[in-house]
């Protein structure tokens, strides 16, 4: 299972308190840990990254083991210490406004 | 018993205030999805309890919910706003060409005759329709697709769609308004599009009386006489008597003729109701009073109604979307503010109270009349 830390935003609007856990069929990338969390939770489709383009939202940024993995393609592997439960993936939303 | 339910939409969420016919007491429910930007909800016509909401920050995009209830509850429908066609470039405030792309919904009207049918008005400017209670949406792209696309240019707030007006008597005719790109007018339920705009003339334009890029705030209608449209442009207050095909200036003795607001009695299809703001530099009504202006003559001839409402250090705006009328006997008006408050007026404007004073800043305000 794949741990994942939504944003506060998010957790209201998929109705979950804490972290949510995912089974990622596959090889666990960015992609299918979002297409995971999506399938889900289909609320949060559009939320995290654009519906038509599949972009990432600009303010939304992507957090493992200490790294961003915001800017990495999005077939990149999640590290191992994710992929094992052990440390979360965390999706953020970037702080801004002061 | 009759009753009155005003949606608000602010900042940092949306609150529900309902009152009995006499709107004195009010209960007031919220905020629903605190911390988003609520821009607009509005109920069905035909099943007040049907209300549809746009929901969005610039960090998470747009949802759109839906309630069954009212606004006791509500979930998630759809919001996936695909263009239909390749949608191109507009200008930007550069005038260099920008790319068109989805940013939010502004406004949300629902169908007259059918409760799952809603048009939503977007930024980057389109017109969307919904059939099915908001599950799924289709451009209407015979909008955006009239040739002069590629001039239109955003407005401060950005290239918004952001006025639709439907029409009972003429079913096929849709009215709709793109700052800063104009009016437009459809009489075939959104296949094709004119430009409304003759009669407008905008000094911030090379061409002042340009067929487009006209900044219109926003355009109200009296539904028992859908040819006369009431329009409050970025300056100057306008009225047409041909649904649009041509305009002519009314702000005749108004303190200033910029500002965002306009509506039309719900009984006198010739009193509108405007709020002035100082200019387009300063966002705030004049000389620190709040004051709503009634034209009973359908303009030129304005009276300031300002009893129970501010009239010292007061310096607040009031946007496009956040006035609305009920059509209980008298005439109740209501609006927002940037400062939180919504004033509503049960006599018509004659008086004014506060229902709720400390709100985040006001986007969108709409009335439903309960029977």
């Amino acid at each position: 299972m794949i741990r994942v830390v939504l944003p506060a935003h998010l957790r209201t609007l998929a109705r979950v308190n804490g972290e949510v856990s995912l089974d990622v069929a596959g090889e666990p990338t960015l992609v299918s840990v979002l297409n995971a969390l999506e399938a889900l939770y289909p609320v949060l489709r559009g939320t995290i990254r654009d519906q038509v383009t599949q972009e990432r939202r600009p303010f939304v940024r992507y957090f493992a083991c200490a790294e961003d993995y915001s800017h990495e393609p999005t077939g990149t592997l999640l590290p191992a210490e994710v992929v094992a439960g052990k440390e979360p993936f965390l999706i953020v939303g970037a702080m801004s406004g002061g | 018993m009759s009753g009155v339910r005003v949606l608000v939409g602010t900042r940092k969420g949306a609150f529900v205030l309902t009152a009995d016919g006499k709107r004195e007491r009010w209960d007031i429910t919220g905020p629903h999805f605190g911390g988003w930007e609520m821009y607009h909800l509005k109920g069905s016509p035909v099943d007040p309890s049907r209300i549809y909401a746009s929901q969005s920050t610039g960090w998470f995009g747009q949802l759109i919910q839906r309630s069954n209830d009212g606004g006791k509850t509500w979930e998630p429908v759809g919001n996936k706003f695909e263009y239909a066609t390749v949608p191109g470039t507009h200008q930007w405030y550069d005038g260099t060409p920008h790319p068109w792309k989805f940013a939010r919904v502004w406004h949300l009207e629902p169908s007259l005759t059918d409760p799952d049918t809603v048009y939503a008005g977007v930024e980057d400017a389109a017109l969307f329709r919904s059939t099915d209670g908001a599950q799924t949406w289709e451009e209407l792209p015979g909008l955006r697709e009239h040739g002069s696309g590629p001039h239109w240019q955003p407005g401060a707030g950005g290239l918004c769609l952001h006025t639709i007006i439907l029409d009972a008597q003429h079913p096929n005719r849709i009215v709709i308004a793109i700052s800063a790109a104009g009016a437009f007018r459809s009489d075939d339920a959104g296949k094709t599009w004119k430009p409304i705009n003759y009669g407008l003339r905008s000094e911030h334009i090379p061409d002042p009386n340009a067929e487009v890029g006209h900044c219109v705030h926003h355009i109200a209608m009296h539904p028992s006489r859908p040819d006369s449209l009431f329009m409050q442009k970025h300056w100057d207050v306008m009225r047409s008597d041909n649904a649009g095909d041509s305009w002519k200036e009314v702000s005749g003795n108004l303190p200033t003729d910029f500002g965002f607001a306009i509506d039309v009695h719900a009984h006198e299809p010739e009193t509108v109701y405007v709020v002035p703001i100082k200019s387009d530099s300063e966002h705030f009504v004049p000389d620190g009073k709040l004051r709503v202006y009634r034209s009973r003559t359908g303009g030129n001839e304005w009276e300031p109604l300002s009893k129970g409402l501010p009239q010292s250090d007061c310096y607040v705006n009031v946007l496009r979307d956040a006035m609305s009328v009920d059509s209980l006997d008298k005439c109740g008006v209501y609006f927002g503010t940037s400062g939180g408050q919504v004033y509503a007026s049960a006599d018509a404007g004659e008086s004014w109270n506060s229902i709720v004073r400390d709100l985040p800043g006001v986007l969108s305000v709409e009335v439903q009349t309960l029977k």
